[in-house]
């Protein structure tokens, strides 16, 4: 009883040094058995997880922009593959990319949290059978259908260019049309834990329903907002075969698109252009990802997936 | 859109004596008497819906499509209903989804749906009228004994057009798309100099298009009977005709210069009697052939049977691989006394935060055969064919998977781990249990019980994780014995999308595409319904 009082006492006052006490008095053996092999476990893991990342920062910087001339570590560290991107349509990719994402995930977040808030406050006919509907929508990947999108676009096309193929205001609308299916089902649950006494307060001071949505709900939701606004943005980021599909001039092309060009077009050569592109490509997901790294442990358990 | 009040409109409603608000059926002020900010904004948003709207149907009207004009008609009519009437309250927080939703996605489904029951595809790409003008103007050749005219070649804006001059002396001037007609031209020399609105093209600039200036054909007049202008040196133009002719009354095709009759056959082309067939065709109801190809014709029914099989196997062994591996890291760390566990986490956390895109392809080049960092570094120049051995490629696609997936079921299987009440730990304690019976019995099932519903989605996803696929393998290494492109790690998605043709290495063939589309709709969505119905994820729709 004393000891472990002395330990809470030296844990508030040095921090912390307190967690090092338990461990201090395990004999070795002990120690192995019962963390230091964990220990041995995560370096593994974490060497595992982070050594291809390791090797593409490597290539990105090495002189020799080829396959071969990566494989030796760090051994030459130049910013040629980072300029020469310059001169390629790595930035225009770029450029559309962070538009094309960006407008999708505040498109899907305004009207996934519109519908959300309709089947979570409002009771009316067809409530029922549209959370259904959504629940069944849901299972269908958009992707499935994309020679239909394509068949679509061709028609849309003919009447308005701007909606057809090879335009990226068509492809973010085809992505909007996944937005209600994917996120409405998630948002919905998370307004249904705002309780419903805060709007029937605000609606007898005399609010009307678009206030409530927009001044209150709004903000007591926004973490769900950011986790369905940064899985959005990851998804549509990577989003490959209907971009592949639709967006046909190159200077249309996302980055998905566009460096799988490279690596599947000359493997060898262009080897440290992509590692360039794919480390600066990295950054903004990566950012975002680690900088709401909360969010996103609490919203997966809620039942997302990776896109 | 639906956009607030100001507040003061609001809180001097309410303040309204004559304006109690009645439990039930609140009283608002009619629109017309509420110009608040909210109502203007609404009221430009709405002025631009509609603007685009009408603009669209006016398009579409211009273009004859008219699936087109009256969807938009009748999307117009319901936003404005929605936004403008006071009954349709939730609509108006649906309805801007809602639009998207049934253009891009359910009907999408729905005509996927009819395009596999059709032909649709190469060699059938549009209505049988289209097919008919289409051979009519392919077919042609120069009429015997017609003259020839010395032409010059314009241009207006991009499109080329030829100009000549007639027996009277008139320029005559005409695109692709516009018939020939007089316009107040220059002619020297019996060759049209100056032609007003188009710009005559020089010597140079006629080689630079040589192509398109032989393939161009001007109508000599509305009617596509009369021939179109064509020129093969760029100096004299003939007319040329049709040798086909179609006879709408018996709805047959005849050859005129053979006398050869083709009548149209089940399978959208015109055959002749002789059993061969005018090769455009256009689009035909084909029911169930599409199917039976897919499951009968063994050019296509061998690899997709094994294909369908490694779809199923990949997905559930990704799930599985990334599952145990997850779960084992997430026990490791599931111990408050460990040091350092955030830091283990941001790190372990990595491959899931690179967009997958980037990381299959980052690991197609590690596993490179010849130049790869496993081969030439890891295994010392050993040239392992880790993507082009069929086996290998197999094991690597899914070690691949494994790095990008694992973090994921390790987040999942932490937080489902520490969600485990330590009071039914304790309790298996002080009944007897240890440490690997209280893991059977009653760790493992609360696990399995939270983490099953997105294990399923994992499932789902990964049936159809095409951009791993096609980025690491492209499907390949091809199988040798098929005559399709298709390899040994296609999963049923990158094979729809190898037989659409859309990526140029097979013939187009939207119908057997989208049979195939729909074969895996019918997969996904038994598979989830069985397995939602046991989780009853259902329920929470109360």
């Amino acid at each position: 009883m004393a000891t472990q009082m002395r330990t809470q006492v030296a844990g508030t006052r040095a921090g912390q040094r307190g967690d090092v006490a338990p461990h201090k008095r395990m004999s070795p053996g002990r120690y192995m058995t019962e963390l230091g092999w964990r220990h041995l476990v995560g370096v593994v893991a974490v060497v595992y997880a982070a050594f291809p990342l390791l090797y593409l920062i490597s290539a990105s910087l090495a002189e020799r922009g080829t396959l071969t001339g990566s494989n030796d570590l760090f051994s030459t560290v130049s910013f040629n593959n980072y300029a020469d991107l310059g001169d390629t349509l790595f930035w225009t990719w770029f450029g559309n990319t962070l538009l094309i994402a960006g407008i999708t995930a505040i498109g899907t977040v305004l009207m996934g949290a519109a519908a959300a808030y309709a089947f979570s406050r409002f009771r009316f006919t067809g409530r029922r059978a549209g959370l259904t509907a959504l629940l069944i929508i849901q299972m269908f990947p958009q992707m499935l259908a994309f020679v239909a999108i394509f068949l679509l676009l061709i028609g849309l096309g003919n009447v308005v260019p701007t909606l057809g193929l090879n335009s990226k205001i068509g492809l973010i609308c085809v992505y909007l049309g996944g937005a209600l299916g994917v996120n409405t089902f998630l948002m919905y649950g998370f307004f249904n834990t705002v309780p419903r006494e805060l709007d029937e307060a605000a609606k007898i001071d005399g609010a009307s329903h678009a206030q409530i949505y927009w001044t209150i709900i709004l903000r007591l939701v926004s973490p769900i907002l950011a986790v369905v606004g940064l899985l959005s943005f990851i998804a549509t980021f990577g989003e490959f075969i209907i971009a592949r599909v639709i967006l046909q001039s190159e200077s249309n092309w996302t980055l998905a698109v566009g460096l799988f060009g490279w690596v599947s077009d000359l493997l060898e050569a262009q080897w440290g252009l992509f590692a360039a592109g794919a480390v600066i490509s990295a950054v903004p997901v990566l950012a975002l990802f680690l900088f709401l790294q909360k969010y996103i442990v609490g919203g997966l358990t809620a039942g997302s997936v990776k896109g | 859109m639906s956009t607030p009040h100001p507040p003061q409109v609001e809180a001097a409603r309410a303040m309204a004596p004559e304006q109690p608000p009645a439990a039930g059926t609140p009283r608002r002020t009619s629109h017309a008497r509420d110009f608040g900010r909210g109502f203007v904004v609404k009221l430009i948003l709405m002025a631009l819906v509609n603007a685009l709207g009408v603009y669209v149907v006016l398009a579409a009207w211009g273009e004859e499509s008219y699936g087109i004009m009256w969807s938009m008609v009748a999307m117009l009519v319901v936003a404005d209903y929605v936004y403008f009437s006071r009954r349709a309250l939730p609509l108006k927080y649906i309805v801007p989804g809602l639009v998207f939703l049934l253009a891009y996605q359910i009907f999408t489904v729905v005509y996927t749906g009819v395009v596999a029951f059709t032909n649709y595809g190469d060699g059938h790409n549009s209505t049988k009228q289209d097919a008919i003008e289409f051979l009519l103007i392919s077919n042609e050749r120069r009429v015997e004994g017609s003259p020839t005219y010395p032409v010059t070649v314009v241009r207006a804006g991009d499109q080329l057009g030829f100009a000549i001059v007639n027996a009277d002396g008139e320029v005559r001037v005409g695109t692709a798309e516009q018939p020939l007609q007089t316009v107040d031209g220059t002619a020297t020399d019996g060759v049209a100099s100056e032609v007003p609105g188009y710009e005559v093209l020089g010597r140079q600039e006629i080689l630079e298009n040589a192509d398109d200036v032989t393939a161009l054909r001007v109508p000599v007049s509305d009617d596509a009977e009369d021939g179109s202008l064509r020129t093969q040196d760029a100096r004299n133009a003939f007319v040329a005709k049709s040798f086909l002719e179609y006879d709408e009354e018996a709805d047959v095709m005849r050859d005129l210069s053979t006398g050869a009759v083709y009548t149209p056959s089940d399978e959208g082309y015109f055959v002749a009697e002789d059993g061969t067939r005018l090769q455009t065709g256009w689009r035909v109801n084909v029911g169930l052939d599409n199917f039976a190809t897919a499951f009968g014709d063994a050019r296509y029914a061998t690899p997709f049977f094994k294909i369908l099989a490694w779809t199923f196997a990949f997905a559930i062994l990704s799930v599985l691989t990334t599952f145990l591996l997850g779960l084992f890291l997430a026990i490791v760390f599931n111990d408050p006394r460990l040091r350092g566990r955030k830091i283990y986490r941001t790190l372990l956390i990595l491959p899931y935060a690179v967009p997958g895109f980037l990381a299959a392809l980052l690991w197609s080049g590690m596993l490179n055969r010849r130049y790869g960092f496993v081969n030439e570094m890891l295994l010392g120049g050993a040239e392992v064919g880790w993507l082009t051995d069929p086996t290998l490629a197999k094991l690597s696609v899914l070690g691949v998977n494994l790095w990008l997936g694992f973090p994921y079921m390790f987040l999942i299987a932490t937080g489902a781990l520490q969600a485990i009440p330590s009071d039914v730990l304790e309790a298996a304690k002080i009944d007897g249990a240890g440490r690997i019976r209280t893991w059977w019995s009653v760790t493992m099932p609360l696990l399995l019980v939270s983490t099953a519903p997105l294990l399923i989605s994992s499932f789902a996803f990964n049936f159809n994780n095409f951009t791993l696929i096609y980025m690491l393998t492209r499907g390949g290494p091809r199988f040798t014995d098929a005559s399709v492109p298709l390899g040994h790690t296609d999963i049923l998605i990158s094979m729809v999308y190898s037989v659409s043709g859309l990526d140029g290495t097979a013939a187009k063939n939207y119908g057997l595409a989208s049979a195939l589309s729909i074969v895996i709709f019918v997969i996904v969505a038994t598979i989830s319904a069985l397995a939602f119905r046991r989780t009853r994820s259902l329920e929470e729709i109360n």
